[in-house]
């Protein structure tokens, strides 16, 4: 009983951070019906990024928030330098321009920073609250802003009017042209919020993960089959898919198949889930017209 | 003829005798040596996710740079080929073949990784190339009968895991037992030897061997595993990045077994200060290096040679990388071996003098700990001495203790 | 395919020529790696049929590569079966596989697809390590395998031999491929990428299809990591992560999607880009690498075959232009792509 609790809140734990970097995800599909396969690179970019400023003095919540906005202003120069000129080629291509940015920013945080781990700063405090001693502060402190950012996100999207030229945007960019919206302000404004949300989950991590260039890699892949497992339109559905993810992980390797298949099994049951509904759990459906 | 003529030819008889040896012990060069350079290759995993070790072939390098500025090894320059493996087995085959076969190395030195350098192992040996002094600690590379050609370097991981076997035995033969493996090369040979150590009684003191891929971002859940199976004994086999968190998760969810840790991940810097020292308090390993962050080791002679070095040639390393220390072990004693060979620069000799090391000592490692090797021994390093973490430094304990 | 034009013959002549006395004239270490790359041409034009002909996106085709290596090498190793045996079966056993992963992945489109194929390649190498089946795979230790020796007392060398092999194999695929692509399978898989519902309309079986489509690329690509064992002489689960994958996709795009000759130029680019990076910058060659890609994707969003095939059909048009001009005061300018029942697939349209 004691082992379930704790493989359940360690799966919690881990699952918060797959959590977040799906909502990242989501983030930018949502804005430009894109998987942004570099997001977990940007996010661990941005960190190292903060890392910098910390070692250079700057308190803590000053780096959070000047690496939050260093974020946002790359992914908007992405948007504008990169993606805005090949707007409307196949979507392979674009995928293979993402695959590129994923080694080009994971070759440069090596060059520029060194192989060596690093120790990330957390700002909730060491002691794990309560007296126990299943989940620390900082894993609690980050889940907590994980929920906090998805309900800033979907209040954004659903009661703003700008949030809502951004849905346009990413459905119909023809007809939002039409209406007057700025497509590319738009598209910029989606990958800016996308990649701003990216470096909070890559600071969430790096206290528990420790901070090198190769931090995000296990990472990505279980955020990707966490965001289409929930459904890959639905924030809620990437954070929960999250949390379902690592607990589920964390479950099959500690009692049902043991570590040495635990991904295996975790990937099989994920696509099982696919293929009973093909959009995520809590995905919308596209139906199309004949 | 008469006395005069006769003492001529005696004595131009003997300056011949004498010249004689020395006209036939004139330069000899197989491909990448000549009168001004020395062409070694190697290849190490510069990117993909073992590229944290490439820190070892920047020191190598570094080294070699300032062999070359101090004059070269009997006159003649290094030059060090380093190509990028990815540790990706097919790489290594195509970037060995171009090493020898396009870029005429005289050998290759140092190259890393289990897969890697078994994928190349048949081909060196064939081609009749040295593959020296090879970065893994997988026991097969001293294998003199079979394979002429290959030499290892590092106490293999099978020896270490039997020296920790051998020490629960002998202070607590009641043990329970719990392993932490990565699941490839590194961590099996690991678990193959602690088993051996154990003998008869492995069955018995295991009571848990759980693992883990390079490619998981945690192990926490691991950790929990191993705490539910009533261990004590903890068996740490990790890299760095994760034995720093099993470190940290042991002690944060209140597991306090006997913990021993690899060799590998002994670095202060890069394992112990991210996990919390106080975390660590208790914790066995071994070593054979010195630790350059190791207060014990402010004065020590060889290490501040090492400092300077690093500050001088390696401007962005990080002395809390023990990787480092590794590189500048290795790459000192293929000076040595370079430094024997003289002007006979074949590829058997270079074999024949790395397999005629006695005793010879790199500065940088721990007191008592030389590197020797022979015809039947080709495994330059085999002792190890153990020590214990305790709070600020490790502290060695016992004799140094070798195969 | 394009009905055969009349440069068409004789300068595939000149290319099989050329590839026939290359090896003679290079160092035995570049005829390693051009064995190399015709081991990628051919599991590119798997991928190709795949996904360039057939819209389904893969990302983790390693796992057929690595399927057929371990086949060769388990076979040549344990049962000591001959070499040039091992290819075909490993090609047959990924037929097999693939049609089979191909009947569930019926269910998903685009992106999902894309993530179960993602997850396929990444679980590979865990299960190559798997301890009950090490008897068989030698676990992370991996398998050395003998390198076979010309037959017939033929006067080459081992390497050699293996090119002219590969070679053998390579323009056998190619043929099978063409063949099967320029006829009513080849269009039946566009209409399916095209145009699901219309071509299901029409009576095409797109179920049978796509999981053929699926079974045939795995055999290909199976096919050609039987041949890379052989060629690299070992396989171990380190050699076939999810990088493998993702470099054949990335191949397959740079080349040319939905294009026979992509499948070339693929291979050539990720044999030999790596190597020309690391060259440049020692530092951080892979950022040159990226930089490589996203540059290719900027000049040639279609990739370099149908950018090659452009440049071609403007020339010829400036040429038809210019003639006409000398007849006619109206200029007739012909357009690059012409549409008819009798042409080939033309180079896919934004894929959803």
């Amino acid at each position: 009983m004691e082992e379930l609790l704790n493989q359940v809140f360690a799966g919690l734990a881990t699952g918060g951070i797959y959590a977040s970097v799906a909502l990242a995800l989501v983030m930018i599909y949502q804005a430009t019906q894109l998987v942004n396969f570099a997001q977990g690179e940007m996010a661990m970019f941005s960190t190292y990024i903060a890392w910098a400023l910390i070692q250079a003095g700057v308190p803590y919540w000053g780096a959070f928030f000047l690496t939050v906005g260093f974020s946002f202003l790359l992914g908007v120069a992405i948007q504008f330098l990169l993606l805005q000129r090949i707007r409307g080629q196949p979507v392979l291509a674009l995928v293979v321009v993402f695959i590129g940015l994923l080694v080009i920013f994971n070759s440069l945080a090596g060059w520029i920073f060194t192989y060596t781990i690093k120790v990330f700063p957390s700002p909730f405090p060491a002691e794990p609250p309560f007296g126990q001693h299943y989940v620390s502060a900082h894993e609690l402190g980050a889940t907590a802003v994980t929920l906090v950012l998805i309900a800033v996100l979907w209040a954004f999207f659903r009661f703003t009017s700008l949030g809502l030229a951004m849905r346009a945007v990413a459905q119909n960019p023809v007809s939002s042209r039409l209406v007057g919206i700025r497509v590319g302000q738009m598209l910029a404004l989606g990958w800016g919020l996308a990649a701003a949300v990216g470096s909070v989950a890559g600071m969430m991590a790096a206290p528990i993960v420790f901070l090198d260039p190769n931090m995000m890699s296990g990472i990505l892949l279980y955020a990707f089959a966490a965001a289409l497992l929930g459904g890959i339109d639905s924030p809620g559905g990437a954070v929960f898919g999250g949390f379902l993810v690592g607990v589920l992980e964390n479950l099959l390797g500690a009692f049902v198949v043991g570590n040495e298949l635990k991904l295996v099994f975790a990937l099989s049951i994920i696509v099982g889930v696919l293929l009973v509904r093909p959009s995520g759990i809590f995905g919308s459906v596209q139906v199309t017209r004949v | 003829m008469s006395t005069r003529s006769n003492v001529l030819i005696a004595t131009l008889a003997a300056l011949l005798a004498v010249a004689a040896p020395g006209a036939f012990a004139q330069k000899m060069y197989d491909s990448g040596a000549s009168d001004t350079q020395i062409k070694i290759g190697n290849t190490m995993p510069y990117s993909g996710p073992a590229s944290a070790y490439g820190t070892i072939g920047k020191t190598e390098a570094a080294y070699f740079k300032k062999i070359n500025d101090e004059g070269g090894i009997n006159g003649r320059k290094i030059d060090f080929i380093s190509l990028d493996d990815g540790y990706s087995p097919p790489k290594t085959v195509e970037m060995a073949r171009q090493l020898v076969e396009q870029d005429g190395v005289l050998f290759l030195f140092g190259t890393l990784g289990t897969p890697s350098n078994t994928a190349i192992h048949k081909y060196m040996n064939a081609k009749k190339v040295p593959q020296l002094f090879v970065a893994t600690g997988a026991a097969k590379w001293n294998d003199p009968q079979n394979y002429p050609w290959t030499m290892g370097y590092q106490p293999n991981y099978q020896i270490e895991a039997a020296i920790y076997g051998q020490q629960i035995l002998q202070t607590k033969p009641d043990a329970k037992i719990g392993v932490l493996y990565q699941n490839d090369d590194f961590g099996k040979d690991y678990l193959k030897g602690l088993k051996e150590g154990l003998g008869d009684k492995a069955q018995k003191m295991i009571v848990a061997e759980v693992s883990y891929e390079v490619t998981d971002p945690t192990i926490d859940s691991q950790i929990v595993q191993l705490q539910a199976s009533g261990a004590d004994v903890f068996v740490n086999i990790t890299t760095p990045k994760f034995a720093a968190m099993a470190i940290r998760k042991a002690y944060d969810i209140g597991w306090k077994p006997v913990q021993y840790l690899t060799n590998v991940s002994i670095s202060i810097a890069a394992v112990i200060q991210p996990a919390g020292p106080e975390k660590a308090v208790g914790i066995i390993s071994s070593a054979y290096l010195k630790d350059a962050t190791d207060p014990q080791w402010q004065n020590d002679s060889g290490m501040n040679e090492l400092r300077a070095f690093t500050k001088k040639y390696l401007p962005d390393g990080s002395l809390t990388d023990s990787n480092i220390v590794y590189g500048y072990s290795v790459a000192r004693t293929m000076v040595q071996v370079l430094k024997q060979c003289g002007d006979n620069l074949t590829r058997e000799n270079v074999m024949k003098q790395a397999a005629n090391l006695k005793n010879f000592n790199t500065d940088v490692g721990l007191p008592g700990i030389l590197i020797s090797t022979s015809a039947t021994n080709f495994a330059p390093i085999q002792a190890m001495q153990l020590m214990r973490w305790e709070g600020k430094q490790w502290v060695r304990f016992g004799q140094v203790i070798s195969k | 395919m394009r009905a055969i034009g009349s440069w068409h013959v004789p300068s595939l002549v000149a290319l099989v020529a050329i590839a026939c006395l290359l090896p003679f004239f290079i160092s035995n270490y570049h005829v390693f790696q051009l064995t190399l790359v015709l081991v990628y041409a051919i599991a590119l034009l798997g991928l190709n049929i795949l996904t360039g002909y057939n819209g389904q996106i893969s990302l983790g085709h390693g796992a057929f590569y690595a399927i057929g290596a371990y086949v060769a090498a388990i076979l040549m190793d344990r049962f000591g079966v001959p070499y040039w045996l091992t290819v075909p079966v490993a090609g047959a056993v990924c037929l097999v596989v693939g049609f089979l992963f191909g009947l569930p992945a019926l269910r998903l489109e685009g992106l999902y697809l894309a993530l179960a194929t993602f997850a396929l390649g990444v679980s590979m190498p865990q299960l190559l390590k798997y301890k009950p089946f090490e008897p068989w795979t030698g676990g992370v230790q991996g398998i050395v395998i003998v390198k076979p020796d010309p037959p017939w007392h033929l006067p080459i060398n081992p390497d050699q031999w293996l090119y002219f092999f590969s070679l053998g194999f390579a323009a056998a695929m190619f043929l099978l491929a063409w063949n099967l692509l320029r006829g009513r399978i080849g269009r039946a898989l566009v209409a399916i990428r095209d145009h699901p519902i219309a071509a299901s309309a029409m009576g095409v079986n797109t179920a049978l299809y796509k999981s053929l489509a699926f079974g045939v690329s795995a055999m290909y690509t199976g096919i050609a990591g039987a041949l890379g064992a052989i060629a690299v002489q070992f396989v171990a689960p380190d050699s076939f992560t999810i990088l493998l994958s993702i470099s054949l996709f990335v191949g397959i795009v740079v080349g040319g999607l939905g294009s026979i000759g992509g499948a070339i130029f693929g291979a050539l680019f990720i044999e030999f880009v790596p190597n020309l990076a690391d060259q440049i910058s020692k530092a951080a060659p892979w950022a040159i690498y990226g930089v490589f890609l996203i540059g290719l994707v900027f000049l040639m969003p279609m990739g370099i075959n149908w950018a090659i095939r452009l440049c071609w059909a403007r020339i010829a048009s400036y040429r038809r232009a210019s003639s006409a001009q000398l007849r006619s005061p109206i200029t007739v300018s012909a357009a690059p792509h012409r549409r008819s029942t009798g042409d080939a697939p033309c180079p896919p349209e934004a894929m959803s």
